[in-house]
């Protein structure tokens, strides 16, 4: 196991106190909401961190693989929906299997024929007949099966599964698109690299949208199973009553009339259910990140990981030396691209819907890129430092934002058209706050708040 | 024969015009793009915002003007405060180079950290232009409003099918040719249009030659000022302004500038008009087009649409991925990539 220097352990400690405070100022129960995101988002910054600290493979795709492990959430949990398939099932497979013909027709003729012009034309009017006569069985079959029950259904459903093994799927969905993706862009320069996987990302969310028999579309889908217990099942278990009688038992004693004592207990045991919910998530949570934080780590320090760092450092020399750069970026962007489908899944799993009309770049990609760049590009406790630290800045933007105008506009009225015009735009600010953290620590500290150790082994 | 002529009109109305026009804002938005990258030499993410400031600052000015009864009779009033955007726009740039991007052009930082303080400044810029203005949409088009209406053209000819030609769209199209004729003349004609050439091929060589960059880099902000203000209030005067638009046009308008070679200016507008007529053509419902132009047994039972609107935007970044599997230093050289 690695050990921490000083300065590490004070980040870690700083991040403990951060909602040790929020828990005192403003309930333990938005603590806990904030400490999930941030665990959530520290995840995924963990994803990027790998592609673009260890191996210096800048990844802007995230928001289209965070869409992707939420597909998978949705794809192993929701309840199948068996009308669907019978009026559908047949055509989807059909048009599946015609579209792999095509496929491999494809890599047929690029096999057989070498001259590049006669190449492209043969392949170009394959493909537009190969999409009319799949649009075909397809269109017929997604439109019946839109037509099942749209109010409710309207879309093929899922396996019915413990929502927990989306984790894993999501992982897997990710990594495949990813791969699909490696195998096109990869040996793009590095900024071109970034513009187009913004741009698949976004395709990948435009069919998420779109094509409703898969994902339900703008209808979203909603009440996945929760993993851990109802709040509502909580409320009437005797154990769980139990356990807040006991861990109040001094408040309790104090108050003497049966009806008061009645009353604040059930209001503690309302409090504490979701207190208990969000706690269980985020101990889920924690473990995974935890696991993830030490096979990172592991492999980070491993031979592999010093390969990487060479291919980053110096890809020629690299190359020179034998190392199979193109396929080694391949990897790393298919792992990182991976860890961030994880997280995709356990934030639909935490919010329990899969909107895919919710996931823009600013939120989704952005944030989580000053998130790696700021905590520190190459070190995964920075990364999930700089998860922290965003995510929670992001959520706090606002209270600070409306008490530094109200300090600021102390002496105008209420009614100021200035001062009303700068309260609406409060949650404004926080990009503001975003942009200039990106800004300043790029300027000041280009390495990241915790930057990567260089080690001499 | 008539039939014939009604299926060009179909195309004309649906097709050419509004591709000419969107081609265009999108040609002036990577025209910008490909001289940030081939002077400064980084992809810049903050082009977008730049573009919606510009608008923001036109839109302001419409305003003020509305309320002081000053129009300009039949064109629309944003052309009257459109130069002052403009000038709105170029202090921007010149500020966020000042505080932001010289920095790190004397360090000769690597493009893809340029890139990541570009974002930067998109967040800045976006916040502001979101507590200056909103998020609401806004319609700031007045003067006449169509050139040519549909039942006028009808009236006209006499054919079943109507052209509408809105008076933005005109204004666009003018809008742009003078623009691209003024910088394709100021980059091949005049000394300091040759000096920033020289200073995007060859950056030692140009400064040995006594090329001040400062001021090559200086006039390469106050010509993306210029473009990115015209098309992004084009664009707003021609659809609607929304903040949250400018941030998804950034994307078609990279496509266009690598799609056409990234560095080259002339690849940047045909690369405008490559995407925008793409984007349209295939997303188009053919189904009027062939009942014109087919006897009628062959006439069509669907709509003869390669792909749903919904996939308007994926059509550009196919494209992009396409031109840059199969060329990728784009369809005129640009930078190798």
């Amino acid at each position: 196991m690695m050990k921490f220097e000083r300065y590490e352990w004070i980040a870690i400690a700083i991040m403990i106190s951060l909602f040790i405070f929020v828990g005192f100022i403003q309930g333990w129960s938005v603590s806990l909401v904030i400490l999930n995101m941030c665990i959530i988002s520290a995840i995924m910054t963990m994803g990027v961190n790998i592609s673009w600290g260890y191996a210096g493979v800048i990844n802007f795709g995230v928001m289209g693989f965070l869409a992707m492990g939420g597909l998978a959430a949705v794809i192993v949990s929701y309840p199948p929906i068996r009308e669907a398939w019978q009026v559908g099932g047949a055509g989807l497979g059909i048009s599946l299997i015609l579209l792999a013909m095509l496929v491999f027709a494809i890599m047929y003729i690029n096999k057989v024929i070498v001259k590049k012009s006669s190449r492209y034309w043969i392949n170009g009017i394959i493909i537009f007949l190969g999409i009319i006569i799949i649009r075909h069985f397809y269109l017929n079959a997604t439109a019946n099966i839109e037509d099942v029950n749209p109010a409710l259904a309207g879309f093929l459903g899922g396996l019915g599964l413990p929502i927990i093994f989306s984790w894993f799927v999501g992982g897997l969905f990710a990594a495949g698109v990813a791969f699909v993706i490696g195998k096109v862009a990869l040996g793009l320069r590095s900024d071109y690299l970034a513009i187009v996987t913004l741009g698949i990302s976004e395709i990948v969310v435009s069919v998420l949208k779109h094509e409703e028999w898969l994902s339900r579309g703008v209808k979203n889908v909603i009440g996945l199973k929760r993993p851990v217990p109802y709040e509502i099942d909580l409320q009437n278990a005797d154990w769980f009553i139990n356990l807040i009688t006991y861990l109040n038992s001094s408040k309790l004693n104090n108050v003497i009339d049966t009806n008061d004592k009645q009353e604040l207990l059930n209001n503690l045991i309302i409090d504490g259910s979701g207190i208990f919910v969000k706690l269980s998530y985020a101990i889920l949570f924690l473990i995974v990140m935890l696991i993830i934080f030490y096979f990172a780590n592991k492999a980070q320090l491993s031979p592999w990981g010093r390969m990487m760092r060479a291919i980053r450092d110096n890809e020629t020399a690299a190359n020179a030396m034998g190392k199979d750069v193109v396929k080694q970026h391949l990897i790393i962007f298919v792992i990182g691209a991976a860890i961030v489908g994880v997280a995709g899944a356990m934030l639909v799993t935490l919010d329990g819907l899969f909107t895919p009309s919710g996931y823009r770049p600013l939120r989704f990609t952005f944030i989580i890129w000053i998130m790696v760049i700021v905590g520190g590009s190459g070190n995964n406790l920075g990364a999930i430092f700089g998860g922290f630290v965003i995510w929670f800045a992001w959520i706090e933007a606002a209270p600070l934002t409306t008490f530094i105008i109200n300090q600021l506009t102390l002496g105008l009225e209420p009614t100021n058209a200035l001062k009303v015009h700068l309260l609406d735009s409060v949650p404004y600010f926080r990009y503001l706050f975003m942009g200039l953290i990106l800004l300043l620590i790029l300027r000041y500290r280009p390495k990241g708040i915790i930057p990567e150790r260089v080690r001499h082994s | 024969m008539i039939d014939f002529l009604n299926s060009i009109i179909v195309l004309l109305n649906f097709i050419i015009i509004p591709g000419l026009s969107y081609g265009s804002q999108l040609a002036l938005g990577a025209l910008g793009v490909t001289f940030v990258y081939a002077i400064l030499r980084f992809a810049n993410f903050a082009h977008g915002e730049i573009m919606s400031f510009g608008a923001m600052i036109t839109i302001l000015l419409t305003w003020f003007f509305q309320s002081q009864n000053i129009n300009l009779g039949i064109l629309p009033t944003a052309l009257l405060a459109l130069p002052i955007g403009i000038i709105a726009t170029i202090i921007l740039c010149l500020i966020s180079d000042k505080f932001v991007f010289q920095y790190y052009r004397y360090q000769k930082s690597v493009p893809v950290v340029l890139a990541m303080v570009s974002i930067g400044v998109m967040f800045v810029i976006n916040a502001i232009i979101r507590i200056i203005i909103g998020t609401e949409t806004i319609k700031f088009s007045d003067g006449q409003k169509f050139i040519m209406k549909a039942k006028q053209f009808k009236v006209m000819t006499g054919l079943n099918e109507g052209l509408a030609l809105k008076s933005s769209q005109v204004i666009t199209i003018f809008i742009t040719i003078v623009l691209l004729s003024f910088t394709f003349w100021f980059l091949q004609k005049t000394k300091t249009g040759k000096s920033m050439r020289a200073f995007s091929d060859n950056e030692d060589l140009a400064l040995l030659s006594g090329i001040n960059p400062d001021r090559v880099v200086l006039i390469t902000w106050m010509i993306v000022g210029v473009l990115a203000c015209v098309a992004g209030s084009l664009y707003g005067l021609d659809k609607s302004y929304k903040p949250i638009i400018y941030l998804n046009l950034v994307l078609p308008v990279f496509a266009s500038a690598i799609v056409g070679g990234i560095g080259n200016p002339f690849g940047a507008v045909v690369g405008g008009y490559v995407i925008a007529f793409s984007e349209i053509m295939i997303t188009y419902a053919y189904k009027k087009f062939f009942v014109y132009i087919l006897p009628g047994p062959l006439e069509p039972s669907g709509l003869v649409q390669l792909l749903s609107t919904d996939y308007k935007f994926a059509v550009s970044f196919t494209i992009l991925v396409i031109v840059l599997l199969i060329r990728p230093s784009g369809i005129f050289k640009g930078r190798v990539l």
